[in-house]
């Protein structure tokens, strides 16, 4: 197992570099720079710019520069939109706040995605069940920019209990919002994935075999068939989880967080090349070390799988 | 403060006091001075050479102060600047500096305004705005920044102290208005030696304006408190100024109407609804800047908009109140000119555009369009390019319609902004929208975008015009050249002119003191107040 972790992580190297040489490439690509704007520049005001951010360079050395600077110092570089800024500032900033509101939301919706998820496979065609599938049917279809503004009225406008946005890392009523309205759709997508397995599982032959011999219900279902169905929940929840701590643009938009998500996307409107790459290494690395964390998860749960 | 600016005949209808709101009788103040205002995106950079947009300078104008202010009309008046006069040749302004203190409480003198416009110029500092220093015309600004001439070598001195002289290289009438410009502004040197680029966090910056900086959390808030070491501060009421940001326009109604905050824009199309719920509070004011569709006439541009009756057809088939009434619905006018109704010391000329009816219009376009070779028998085909937004699209859906019973065949091209930029400025279009918002309140502003070697993305040139925006600069009496230079745009339409801006926003009745006249939309936290609920 460790010699096997050990192999994923040497190959994750060579991977995030090819993603950094690739999406270096990609944005350059793009027409228009980050100091292209409404009122031209004067063409000595752009070369100083662009001679103060080394991009004025050829594209090769600066992404030898620019992976220099990571290496060696763990430097993403400055801000090409914020002057006064650091992209390590930036995401330092931002991270933080995507990470929690992302957590949380991750938690609350794995606690109840699966909590009716196994409700609905348990009691499968009763009244529960429909409920279960109802209400996750109704939380896929209402989407985080629908629901957004809703809360935003109700518990606003309405009636007054929390703050239409922003972010206090001391005050969780800035953090209710943000949570209910990114968890919902995912909650309603592992309650759906959770309920078909346990229903495959449930249906399994060693579960008729632990019934047969007597085990207790609540046995037979924390033990031999939870465990197995959540196989395919795992694999689902790894990108997941990375996906909700980088933050979600729309959250970010509707009760401006200051999150990382809207920060991602900012910086690909504005050219803004280094935030760009920043987030976009942080994302790389955080996909490619959950998928190996679910991969470990996997054999954890599976004593079949080996590696 | 009681005393007045020099003679001369510009000066002398800048002679009067510094503006200060003050409450009338009657009013009761809310016991928590508290501003809370909209911004729709993160603050960029609160150092004045590095700010390069309009919710930047707001902040701006709290933390620092300019030689200049501007009233609640967009008048200049006086800032750090007690006094100035002006030279005969008007080439030299001498400006005699107030009592001032930085928020540390060292004092503000001549040599914090030569070392931040050295600074602004200064290839170093790579400011976005290096360009505002030229524009006023200041000695050596254009060798500076390319690199030609030392910052030293820039036109202004710091006589002593208290006097700060500035030489330019021609004649320029606006040059007292861009002095309330946040590039303008000083900026302590040796706050920014000591903290480089983390001079401009809450803790180490240091202004000059009536509030502090005290907290700044990037696109969530910006927080500023009452600076009581401001030369003015006694007649400050306002003790609390808070930036908050919301991405989000609906939202950001949502969160006005829930008390979060004191003042937002209103989102398009929910004008008149809000302004029959709450007339009080739904104010539309002139705001200087102009939307327009450019032509590309350039080599690379297509060969029928090098005709300008098709470019007159096209411009006149534009049924403007349309646009203003049914789409934006917000106070806009329609425009017939490139300048802004509402910029001082501007007449609007009589032209066809203006003065005939829409019927009128379309027949006579109709007709410019035959003449020209064009019609629904041989259709011109043409692509409108606009940057992805709603407003832009709806207006450019409507537009098609107008020009589609011509036989113009309009395809519309929506890209990303920084794509519609860099093609327009590479002349990759047919037609593009556009959109110019004024520096300073003088025609100028918007005229000399068309100047041979202005921003002009469709490459129009006309050496009469060239001529006129050349003789402005010397000028006595400006106002006829501008309109002049009006009629020649309406002639020869490098661009169909499409509305002039207002500026739509919630206000809550309790915050007085905010411009109602200056089409700039410049605000000072210093002349608000609060009244108790």
């Amino acid at each position: 197992m460790f010699a096997y972790i050990m192999r994923r992580l040497a190959v994750a190297v060579p991977t995030l570099l090819l993603l950094i040489v690739f999406s270096f490439i990609l944005m350059h690509l793009a027409p228009g720079g980050p100091f292209t704007q409404e009122r031209e520049l004067p063409p000595q005001v752009l070369a100083n710019l662009n001679a103060k951010y080394g991009l004025d360079d050829p594209l090769w050395k600066q992404i030898i520069n620019y992976i220099w600077g990571i290496v060696a110092h763990f430097d993403f570089g400055p801000s090409f939109v914020y002057p006064d800024r650091s992209v390590n500032e930036l995401i330092a900033a931002g991270f933080p706040v995507t990470l929690t509101y992302g957590s949380l939301a991750f938690v609350a919706a794995v606690a109840m995605g699966v909590g009716l998820g196994v409700v609905a496979a348990i009691w499968h065609n009763s009244f529960l069940d429909y409920l279960a599938v109802g209400i996750s049917i109704g939380a896929q279809v209402l989407p985080n920019f629908v629901m957004a503004p809703i809360l935003v009225l109700i518990f606003t406008l309405w009636y007054g209990l929390l703050p239409g946005g922003g972010w206090s890392f001391y005050d969780p009523s800035f953090w209710i919002m943000p949570v209910i309205a990114l968890g919902t759709s995912y909650m309603a997508s592992i309650a759906r994935i959770t309920r078909s397995a346990m229903l495959e599982v449930l249906g399994s032959n060693h579960i008729r075999t632990a019934r047969a011999k007597g085990m207790p219900e609540h046995r037979v279902i924390l033990r031999h068939a939870l465990k197995p169905a959540m196989l395919p929940v795992i694999s689902y929840l790894g990108p997941v989880f990375v996906s909700m701590i980088t933050g979600s643009v729309v959250i970010d938009i509707y009760f401006s967080t200051g999150g990382i998500g809207k920060a991602f996307v900012d910086s690909a409107l504005n050219r803004d090349y280094a935030v760009m790459m920043g987030v976009t290494i942080l994302v790389g690395a955080l996909t490619i070390l959950f998928n190996l964390i679910v991969d470990v998860l996997y054999a954890w749960i599976d004593p079949k799988i080996r590696y | 403060m009681t005393k007045l600016f020099a003679t001369t005949a510009l000066v002398a209808s800048l002679a009067m006091p510094a503006f200060a709101v003050q409450p009338a009788e009657g009013e009761t103040l809310a016991e928590n001075q508290v501003y809370n205002f909209w911004l729709l995106d993160a603050i960029k950079s609160v150092d004045p050479a590095k700010n390069t947009d309009v919710e930047g300078s707001d902040v701006l104008r709290q933390l620092f102060e300019g030689l200049m202010n501007e009233d609640e009309k967009g008048a200049m008046v006086p800032g750090v600047a007690e006094s100035f006069e002006e030279s005969d040749d008007k080439l030299t302004y001498t400006f005699t500096l107030r009592d001032a203190k930085w928020s540390n409480g060292e004092p503000v003198t001549a040599g914090d305004f030569v070392y931040a416009w050295q600074r602004a110029v200064n290839p170093e500092t790579a400011s976005e705005y290096a360009w505002f220093m030229e524009l006023m015309n200041i000695v050596n600004a254009t060798d500076i920044v390319k690199g030609e001439k030392a910052p030293e070598e820039l036109g202004v001195k710091a006589i002593d102290d208290k006097t700060l002289e500035v030489t330019l290289t021609t004649p320029t009438p606006y040059f007292i208005k861009t002095l309330s410009h946040a590039t303008t502004f000083p900026v302590p040197q040796k706050v920014i030696e000591e903290y480089g680029d983390a001079w401009t966090q809450p803790g180490n910056l240091v202004g000059n304006g009536a509030f502090v900086l005290t907290g700044h959390n990037l696109g969530v808030d910006i927080t500023m408190e009452k600076n009581p070491e401001y030369w003015d501060a006694e007649n400050v009421v306002m003790q609390t100024v808070k930036g908050i940001t919301v991405n989000d326009n609906n939202v950001a109604l949502t969160r006005y109407q829930a008390g979060e905050l004191d003042r937002v824009d209103i989102p398009a199309g929910q004008y008149p609804r809000l302004s029959q719920e709450a007339p009080d509070e739904a104010i539309s004011m002139p705001y200087a800047c102009s939307y327009a569709y450019v032509y590309n006439v350039s080599d690379k541009g297509p060969e029928a908009l090098k005709d300008v009756r098709v470019r007159e057809a096209l411009s006149l088939a534009l049924n403007r109140d349309i646009i203003v009434n049914n789409v934006l619905q917000g106070g806009q006018k329609p425009a017939t000119t490139w300048t802004h109704w509402a910029i001082e010391g501007f007449d609007q000329p009589e032209t066809e555009l203006a003065t005939l009816s829409q019927e009128e219009k379309n027949t006579r376009a109709q007709e410019l369009l035959a003449e020209a070779g064009y019609g629904p028998d041989n259709p011109i085909s043409l692509t409108l390019q606009y940057n992805t937004d709603e407003n832009h699209k709806k207006l450019a859906i409507a537009a098609q319609q107008f020009w589609k019973p011509l036989g113009v065949n309009i395809t519309l091209n929506n890209v990303e902004w920084k794509v519609h930029t860099d093609r327009l400025q590479n002349q990759d279009f047919d037609i593009a929208r556009y959109a110019w918002c004024g520096d300073y309140n003088e025609a100028s502003t918007f005229l000399d975008w068309f100047r041979t070697d202005g921003y002009n993305s469709g490459k129009w040139s006309n050496a009469e015009y060239d001529q006129l925006m050349v003789d402005a600069k010397t000028a006595e009496d400006t106002g006829p050249i501008y309109t002049r230079a009006e009629e020649i745009l309406a002639e020869e339409v490098p661009a169909a002119f499409v509305y002039h801006y207002a500026s739509v926003d919630m206000i809550s009745p309790k915050i007085k003191g905010l411009p109602t006249e200056n089409v700039l939309n410049a605000w000072y936290a210093k002349d608000l107040y609060r009244l108790a609920d």
